[in-house]
């Protein structure tokens, strides 16, 4: 019978001699076939995670061609100074998962723990941060279309802290203390494999609030120039870099009057239809990112967990070759995403 | 093929201990939990085929209702909705994930003499995601009111009433269960080829298979972020597709058509692949323009890519965009014509028998061809105007999406049905339902071709009496059309209880699948078989004591000039 080519039997791959590895799926021929499976389909996934960002990349593009001064007018309300800090601390995660994934190759594993909390770490104080811009905006009114508030109308200034800001950190705070309770219980009771993974993702949490920090810092910094009474040297500019604001300032000029020049201008683009637009799209990206951040830490997690158990080597490193290439796609949307939508003026 | 008689001895002992796939292992966890290719297939076979029935009844409800020009049975809202759910359970539910995900991952590891695709978790993931996908469609038509038809338009699917949200994220996770196939397809058929299979010794259902997964995996993700702007639009009116907020609704359109086009594709390309193998099986000749054949599945792939802007002629573009579109367009005739032509000279002196997938094969070739060349009409700018909205462009795809891609998809089904249940189905009736399938069909499209030349417009549960007799036409064809596949049903059925038991290559085929026995064992290829050509059927013939086509010259090595096919008549 011609056909089979069912040489033995088939439970033969199950114990067939090359099955060193324990990690080696049966119905690959050796670690390196698998190895290449593995890069081409995360090679694939990203390629369908730039496609997914590309829709809105496009949105973005679509509509600052119809608007430009609505961009100019709205980026003023972001703080380059957080989007700056920001993008620092995510490059500096690409680095430490970049040594993440050496040290996996060299079956390092405590040094493969310490990059990832890093990396983990670095995605909580970008998150920490993220909380205190959005909550900021959230209490300006600065919210997608139907939700905006014209900025013009907005008079008393908050005080205290954000009721947004306590509502992000709920369960940030419930984490730092849940690990932090499940480190000191290993530790007391001397589980120490236990402690080396609930230390890492306690340190994890913390960082959370350790961004909201710098973020807190960098905000009140920045506080003066990103409003006050509409920023008014902002929105001279404006006036005076765009053309279409002119001619808008001719038209209703009259209604705004009592603003002065520049505020006229703004009042064509302070509106639902207009930065209420921009800020759709800008809660669309960073949104859509930042989720992207909280699905890479929980593989980051996953990694940690898999790292203190020693599964990596040099024959067997791909996890966190194919993690550390989504996070770095990750990091690099961030930083198409920070001059489109930070640097405009 | 190298034939080594002992093995094949051993080997049989092997399948009778291990027993085959089915009977590997049993109880519900061991299919709900399995990451088997061939049991993710057979799974998805059920699921797509249970979804066809509830889009088909949807159909006929339609066609019942539109029997008179009044209202028979259904009000106008609820027309509407039947229309909508039909469009979307049949689209998102059935074609997409038909010939790919049911028949494709039962059949690419087979074909590729690999054990398994090469990510088993990912694949039963993508099943699970599919069911998810198919609880938010049963919620829509639970919770009733979803209107919008299946292409979610904007402004009215973010204004009108009902479950747009659920339905948006029914596609929406739909679609990752797609890009996970298409994923899983390119990474096997690139780095699981056995050694000595070539790219361009690869079975033709293989190059579709591809070049589907392509279209999958870069077209679906831009659908996905469309729908979850249009699910934030509806939750949260964040006016991107809103004119309220300044946003433009047309960019709805072209987003979701450039999923939508290229997703026409992922319709049309497997059911071709399956036409390519069945044709030259069936005809035991070696297909005519390999080589064609495969590049032309690539070119559509890529072509599909730059054609979305035909779907909105009438929308509002400029004049230079819409001549550009209509350009593409045509041009994609071209590879579509080169795999017609080809398939053609294959039949062409061949030994053509007209089994039962053979007969769908032909089904095929001719409601496809009615079906695209009717589309050139509708890709010329001037008659577009006319035709645009009738009932001319329901006709075109339905010839394309049901007469292609549904007809190739029962073929492929009876090709490959003892291979995957081990069971032989009586071919009179399977011949019986093709030709009911057949008539049916016609009966129920060719009239809407008049009808929307006519100025018949589509998605009206209304008409003028002068239409009446073309719809009475219509509907009639469309029961046909559902009975015979209900015959179709019925054999299929019938050969799981009473079938003889099916031999290991009951058409003769020379791909790899035809080398395991039928039903395959369950690591379908201890290790990785040796590699000939796909299409020479040199070597093979026919058996009468097993009833089916064996390696009667081992070791046979194909020369040019051995071209015709040795038959031994059944």
């Amino acid at each position: 019978m011609s056909a089979t080519e069912v040489l033995d039997a088939p439970h033969h791959a199950e114990h067939g001699e090359h099955h060193h590895n324990p990690f080696q799926a049966h119905h690959f021929d050796d670690p390196e076939q698998q190895y290449d499976a593995g890069k081409l389909g995360i090679w694939l996934f990203l390629v369908t995670e730039v496609l997914f960002f590309s829709g809105m990349f496009c949105a973005y593009a679509m509509y600052r061609s119809l608007h430009p001064e609505v961009w100019e007018f709205s980026s003023r309300f972001l703080n380059p100074t957080l989007g700056a800090f920001n993008t620092g601390v995510l490059l500096f995660s690409s680095l430490t998962m970049a040594w993440g994934v050496r040290c996996a190759q060299l079956r390092q594993a405590k040094g493969l723990a310490i990059c990832l909390t890093l990396t983990l770490g670095c995605a909580s104080i970008f998150l920490g941060v993220k909380a205190i811009e959005y909550s900021h905006k959230w209490d300006l009114g600065l919210l997608p279309a139907s939700m905006y508030t014209i900025q013009s109308t907005v008079t008393e200034h908050h005080e205290g802290i954000s009721k947004w800001l306590v509502i992000f950190s709920i369960i940030p705070a419930l984490c730092l203390a849940g690990f932090v309770g499940w480190w000191v219980w290993a530790w007391s009771n001397n589980k120490k494999a236990i402690a080396d993974i609930a230390g890492p993702f306690a340190i994890t949490a913390a960082c959370y609030f350790l961004g909201v920090l710098f973020g807190m810092f960098f905000e009140s910094g920045g506080d003066k120039e990103a409003h006050g009474p509409m920023a008014a040297v902002a929105h001279a500019t404006v006036a005076h870099d765009s053309h279409e604001a002119h001619d808008e300032h001719a038209t209703v000029g009259g209604s705004a009057g009592g603003h002065g020049t520049a505020n006229a201008a703004d009042a064509s683009v302070d509106k639902p239809g207009g930065a209420g637009l921009f800020f759709s799209i800008y809660y669309c990206m960073t949104g859509v990112h930042a989720l992207h951040i909280i699905g890479g830490m929980v593989v980051l997690a996953w990694l940690l967990v898999r790292a203190t158990k020693n599964h990596f080597n040099e024959e067997y490193f791909g996890p966190v070759d194919y993690v550390g290439l989504y996070w770095h796609l990750v990091d690099l949307i961030w930083i198409y995403l920070f001059p489109l939508l930070y640097l405009i003026t | 093929m190298s034939v080594v008689a002992k093995n094949a001895e051993a080997s049989h002992a092997a399948d009778a201990h291990e027993g085959d796939y089915l009977t590997h292992s049993r109880g519900f966890l061991s299919w709900a939990l399995t990451l088997d290719h061939k049991r993710i297939g057979i799974m998805y076979l059920i699921g797509v085929m249970t979804s066809f029935l509830v889009g088909g009844i949807l159909a006929l409800m339609i066609r019942a209702e539109l029997l008179t020009p009044t209202q028979l049975f259904l009000t106008n809202k609820q027309f509407n909705q039947v229309f909508t759910l039909h469009g979307a359970i049949m689209v998102f539910l059935f074609i997409i994930p038909s010939v790919p995900a049911a028949l494709g991952n039962f059949l690419v590891p087979l074909m590729l003499g690999a054990k398994d695709v090469a990510f088993p978790r990912l694949n039963l993931c993508s099943f699970y995601l599919w069911v998810v996908g198919l609880i938010f469609f049963i919620a829509c038509l639970l919770i009733t009111g979803l209107d919008t038809g299946w292409t979610f338009y904007t402004p009215y699917s973010t204004t009108t009433e009902g479950p747009v949200a659920w339905a948006t994220m029914g596609a929406f996770i739909l679609g990752f269960s797609s890009i996970f196939t298409g994923l899983n397809f390119i990474v096997t058929i690139n780095t699981m080829r056995p050694p000595g299979m070539t790219w361009f010794k690869m079975p033709l259902f293989l190059w579709a298979t591809y070049s589907t997964a392509i279209i999958q995996v870069l077209a679906t993700p831009v659908l996905g972020i469309t729908l979850l702007l249009l699910t934030a639009e509806r939750l949260f009116q964040i006016g991107i597709f809103d004119p309220r907020w300044n946003g433009d609704p047309v960019a709805f359109q072209h987003f979701f058509w450039f999923y939508s086009h290229p997703a026409v594709y992922i319709m049309i390309l497997p059911a071709m692949g399956i036409i390519s193998e069945l044709m030259s099986v069936h005809s035991h000749k070696t297909i005519f323009g390999y080589t064609l054949i495969a590049y032309s599945s690539v070119a559509i792939a890529l072509f599909g890519f730059l054609v979305w802007g035909h779907h909105m002629f009438t929308s509002g573009m400029a004049d230079v965009t819409t001549i550009v579109f209509s350009a593409l367009t045509f041009s994609v005739s071209i590879p579509s014509a080169i795999k017609v032509f080809n398939w053609l000279a294959t039949m062409y002196k061949g030994t053509v028998q007209l089994t039962t997938p053979m007969c769908y094969a032909l089904n095929f070739l001719f409601l496809f061809t009615i079906g695209g060349l009717t589309g050139l009409f509708l890709g010329a700018l001037s008659a577009d105007r006319h035709l645009h909205d009738t009932y001319f462009v329901v006709a075109h795809f339905h010839y394309v999406m049901m007469g292609g891609t549904l007809v190739a998809f029962v073929g492929g089904i009876f090709h490959w049905w003892p291979k995957m249940v081990g069971k032989m189905y009586n071919e009179l009736w399977g011949q019986i339902s093709c030709l009911f399938v057949f008539i049916g069909f016609n009966l129920t499209f060719l009239p809407q071709f008049v009808m929307g030349t006519r100025g018949m417009p589509r998605r009206y549960a209304r008409y003028l009496p002068e239409f009446q007799d073309l719809h009475i036409m219509s509907s009639t064809g469309a029961f046909i059309l559902g009975f015979g596949l209900f015959i179709a049903l019925g054999v299929l059925i019938h050969s799981l209880m009473r079938g003889r038991k099916a031999p290991r290559n009951p058409w003769g085929g020379a791909t790899l699948e035809w080398h395991c026995s039928s039903p395959p064992p369950h690591y379908n290829f201890a290790s990785a078989p040796t590699v000939n050509e796909p299409y020479d059927y040199t070597p093979l013939a026919y058996h009468d004591e097993e009833h089916g086509w064996e390696y009667h010259q081992p070791n046979v090595r194909p020369t040019p000039s051995q071209s015709h096919p040795v038959i031994a008549k059944s």
